[in-house]
Formats: C-alpha cells, structure tokens, sequence
C-alpha cells in the first residue's frame, strides 16, 4: 500500500511574525521557514508503517512555489521514498490544495493519505477533510493513535471533552494530532542521501486543476494586545481585587 | 438570503456553542433555519426551536446520524444545501469535521473560525495563532463558514419556530464510532465554563496537579486545563489543552498557575476577561496579558487561595 503524504512549507512555529505596514499581508520576507509540524508526524506515522510492513512506498507531495523543494528534501531526508512538487506562484487556499492532491490521488492511486491536521499559518484545518470528501474516501482527523487491522484503520481521535475510537475502511484519509508520535531527527548521512532520491515536479496545470483563490484578504491587523495588569502583593490582596474591582468571585 | 446552522448536541441537549452560531447568522441576516441531526434527538430540536431567531428546524432522525460521523452528516447537510446562500457550524471538533467535506463537495473554499461578522460575505478570522487577524472576502456563491463560539453572545430563547421532520440520508457505510470516552469528571465542559483553571509545567508532576488545582477547580465550580508542556509531560490529559492546537477558551476568569505563557497557550485564552498569573519567575511572558499577577510558589499560594476562598 503507497502512503501519501502532503506536506507544507510554513513559516517556523518559532517565528512570531509581523503584519506589513500597510495591513496588506503578513510580513514574510526573510524569516525561517520548515515544514509545518503537524505534517512531520503524519510523516512520521507514514514511516512507522512501512517500518512495521504495513505500508510500501511512502511519498511526500507539497504544492507552491520552488523553494517547496526544501521542504521535500527534509522529507526525503526523514525516510520518505520521493517527491513531488506541484509548483505554483500562486497563493493557494486549502480547496485548491486539495483539488490537486485530488488529482495526484488518481495518478498515483495511494491506499492512505496522512497529512497534518491542520498547517500552523493559515489555521484553517481543512484540506485533509476536503480531500476524503473529492475522493469520496472515509476520513479520521485529529488522530493521536494509529493502528491498520485487517486492511481497516482504527483510529483514537482527539475529540471536545475527550477521546473517540473510529473505524474506517481504506482507502481513507487520516489527519495527524499533536500527540500521535514524536517525529524522528534527520541525520546528515541522510539528508545527504536525500539529495539523490527522485524529486518531480509538476504543475496544476498539468494536472488539470485550477487553483485560482476564492477567498480575498481584505487586510490584517495585529489583535489588540493586552496590557499587563497589577502585581498583588499576597492571596489576600489578589481575593480583595477579584471580588471588589474585577467583581468575578463573590 | 436564507441560511443553515447545523446544531452540535450530545443527543440530549442542544450544545450552548449552538446559540453563539445562532448569534453570528443573526449578524449576517436573513432567514435562520436549524438543522437537528442525530438518531431520538426530536427534544434538541424543540429546544432548537424556542432559540431567538430561528425561523425553522429541520430535523432528521436516524440510527446512523447517531454520532454524528463526519461523512454522513456532511451528505445530509449537501442534501439541503441547494437552498441556503450560508452554512454554518460551530468551530468545534464535530463541525471541524464535517464542514470542509460539504464545502469541497460544494466546491467552495469554506471560512474556518470567524470571529466576526462584517456582512454576508465579509468576515474576520485569526490566522498564525492568532497572532494576525485576516479580514476576507469571499466570492464563492454559498458561504460555508466554522464560528469560534467565544466571540459571539449565545442568542437566548424567544423563539417559536416550526419543527419539520426530514428524510435521513441513507448511511454511507465508510465509518463507525466504536466509542466514545468523555470526560465524566461533573466538572463544566472546558469550552464553556465561567472559570477555567489552568496550570502549566510549573506543577512539576501529575500528583501535584491533581492535588492542588483539582480543588481549587472544584470549590470555584470551574473547569481544568493545561498548557501543552504540561499535556506532554503527561500531568493532564490531551483534552485539557488549552491553546492554537487545542481548545479555544474565552471565559470571565481564567488563573493561569505555573505556566509560562507561550504564544501557543495564549492564543488559545486570551480572549478571557480576566486572567490572573500565579507563577514563582516574576519575569514570565504570562504577566504581560494577566490583569492581576501574583509572584509566588504555587506550592504555597494554592492551599492559601483554596483556604481564604473557604
């Protein structure tokens, strides 16, 4: 069974970014960029099955622009098999990332699709959804646990308030969760290895798909921060204040 | 216009994240209708219908919609959706769920998280943590939207809206639940409660955060969370996280014990109206968003907080 594995270059979880001066877009001249954490795990847990014989081929796909390679050699360079770039300029929106990991779908005709729950710049959560939904595949999301049992998945879902075991068929898309695994360091024999593992490069185009945006960024702004407040001397004097001034406590 | 709100419930009650739906569709106008999915759910949809502003609840009962899985609610959304000009759902992990499968069958981009409503197609939604908030517009002709319930006021009752029981969609056979394991603690649901009790890597091992913040929690009726060190170090459970990539909280009082502050963690709180900090380095980052900070060992702050509160 071939893993797919999409992956997104995004700003580092380290980076607090800055919006332009004119409120037009954040800032994102210069600053770090990795692959977005939640699909290092769905990486990971990809690797983990062909480890353990439950999976074959595993391949990592990403969409955007050139520098998109990067982020598949460190791909590579984890354990992934190949790579894909499907290489656009244009800002993409998670519909149009999952029409075109749709398409590579019918290409390259995977038997599980694992990606991250959601990439930590947009927060948008969507496109692994979206693409069980095209494919008319069953979907898990949110997946802190992972087994394949009898050609099914059973998966422990990170629900509101607690835990939920779902079971689904395959071919299905699973949405990795902070907790699922601890994604393995690359070590420089294999990030030197990496450099000679296939990496293709195709275009939406190609594929068939348009990937103009729907939605429109009007502007962005910094939220209103908070000021720091009052340091209280003792319990006694933080009690005074709740119950007299911020009247939260009786 | 004329939009749809998809109800999240336990199967008994309507969940409140609802109301503040209800209260986003109120700002974008137009005719409201509420859709009940579930399997013996007919009293959420009378309480659906006493909601202000609901015009209609379209309620459909089957075995199936029980727990209520992401690819058969999605398909008995699309069965309805023709007539709705919005769809929305609370941002919670049902709706999170299900909805971007009706916005890619629909084919549109779908508007996660909005926290505010500046006309039918206009909204504002965070993005990097909530570090930047995005204004966007969206030209797709139905509007699939997921509403970050603490920024919208639930709509209260008033309402007296007619029940119409509609055909269930036939059961896609894709998944199944095999269970469920809810918190069962008594305490408030973490999304919700007036108070939150929060405690980071500061508490130093599981022991200690049962011991100390279990009964500050109980005695101020409020629920627990956690920052994500804490979760990793396995001093609570995954869904006490609070924070960009666990829940979202916005409650009237939120006491942040032992726990440094990071963005990740403050994307997820701060919208409370008032944070309290305990915490014993008087230089933590918590500080500059706490309205009122207390430096102190939490070990001797916490039994004389639990004792002055009596």
């Amino acid at each position: 069974m071939k893993v797919l594995v999409p992956v997104k270059r995004v700003v580092d979880y380290n980076i607090r970014v800055r919006v332009k001066a004119d409120g037009s877009a954040v800032d994102l001249a210069d600053l770090r960029m990795s692959l977005n954490p939640f699909d290092e795990i769905a990486l990971e847990a990809a690797l983990r099955l062909k480890e353990g014989g439950l999976a074959g081929e595993v391949l990592a796909v990403s969409c955007g622009p050139a520098a998109c390679q990067e982020t598949l050699r460190t791909a590579l360079a984890m354990g992934a098999d190949r790579a894909l770039l499907v290489e656009t300029d244009v800002e993409l929106q998670p519909l149009a990332v999952a029409r075109v990991l749709h398409a590579v779908c019918a290409r390259e005709a995977p038997g599980l699709v694992l990606c991250g729950k959601q990439a930590i710049d947009d927060d948008a959560g969507q496109t692994g959804q979206m693409l069980a939904a095209l494919l008319g595949w069953p979907q898990a999301t949110c997946v802190s646990e992972l087994q394949l049992v009898e050609g099914r998945i059973r998966a422990t879902r990170e629900i509101d308030g607690g835990q939920e075991i779902l079971e689904t068929r395959l071919p299905a898309v699973v949405t990795a969760d902070l907790r699922l695994n601890e994604p393995r360091y690359t070590s420089l024999p294999n990030i030197i290895k990496a450099r000679k593992k296939p990496l293709d490069s195709t275009c939406p185009a190609a594929l068939g798909v348009a990937v103009a945006p729907r939605l429109q960024i009007l502007g962005v702004s910094e939220p209103a921060r908070r000021r720091a407040g009052v340091k209280v001397q003792d319990v006694a004097e933080l009690l005074e204040k709740l119950r007299q001034e911020a009247g939260v406590l009786q | 216009m004329t939009l749809l709100v998809l109800a999240d419930h336990d199967g008994q009650r309507l969940d409140p994240a609802s109301r503040s739906v209800l209260s986003a569709a109120r700002q974008i106008g137009g005719d409201i209708h509420l859709l009940v999915a579930g399997s013996g759910v007919e009293a959420v949809a009378r309480e659906g219908a006493a909601c202000a502003g609901v015009s209609q609840v379209l309620w459909a009962d089957a075995p199936h919609l029980r727990d209520r899985e992401a690819a058969n609610l999605a398909a008995q959304v699309l069965a309805l959706a023709p007539a709705y000009t919005h769809i929305l759902a609370p941002a919670s992990s049902c709706g999170r769920d299900c909805m971007p499968r009706v916005a890619a069958q629909l084919d549109v981009e779908q508007i996660s998280g909005i926290v505010a409503v500046h006309g039918p197609d206009t909204f504002t939604r965070p993005i990097y943590a909530g570090n930047v908030l995005a204004t966007v517009q969206s030209r797709d002709p139905v509007k699939v939207i997921t509403v970050r319930c603490p920024a919208f006021p639930p709509v209260g009752e008033g309402g007296a809206a007619p029940v119409e029981a509609i055909p269930a969609v036939p059961d896609l056979g894709l998944s199944r639940v095999l269970e469920r394991r809810l918190d069962d603690s008594g305490r408030p649901d973490l999304g919700r409660a007036r108070v939150v009790v929060s405690g980071g890597r500061g508490l130093g091992s599981r022991e200690n955060f049962q011991a100390l913040l279990q009964p500050l929690a109980q005695r101020l009726g409020a629920a627990l969370g956690a920052t994500r060190a804490a979760v990793d170090a396995g001093y609570a459970p995954n869904d006490w996280q609070v924070g960009q990539t666990g829940r979202i909280v916005a409650p009237e009082l939120y006491l942040a014990i032992g726990l440094s502050g990071a963005i990740q963690h403050l994307a997820g709180m701060s919208d409370a109206r008032v944070i309290v900090a305990i915490n014993k380095d008087p230089e933590a980052p918590i500080f500059q968003v706490a309205d009122y900070g207390l430096v102190a060992d939490l070990n001797q702050a916490l039994p004389e907080l639990l004792a002055a509160l009596g």
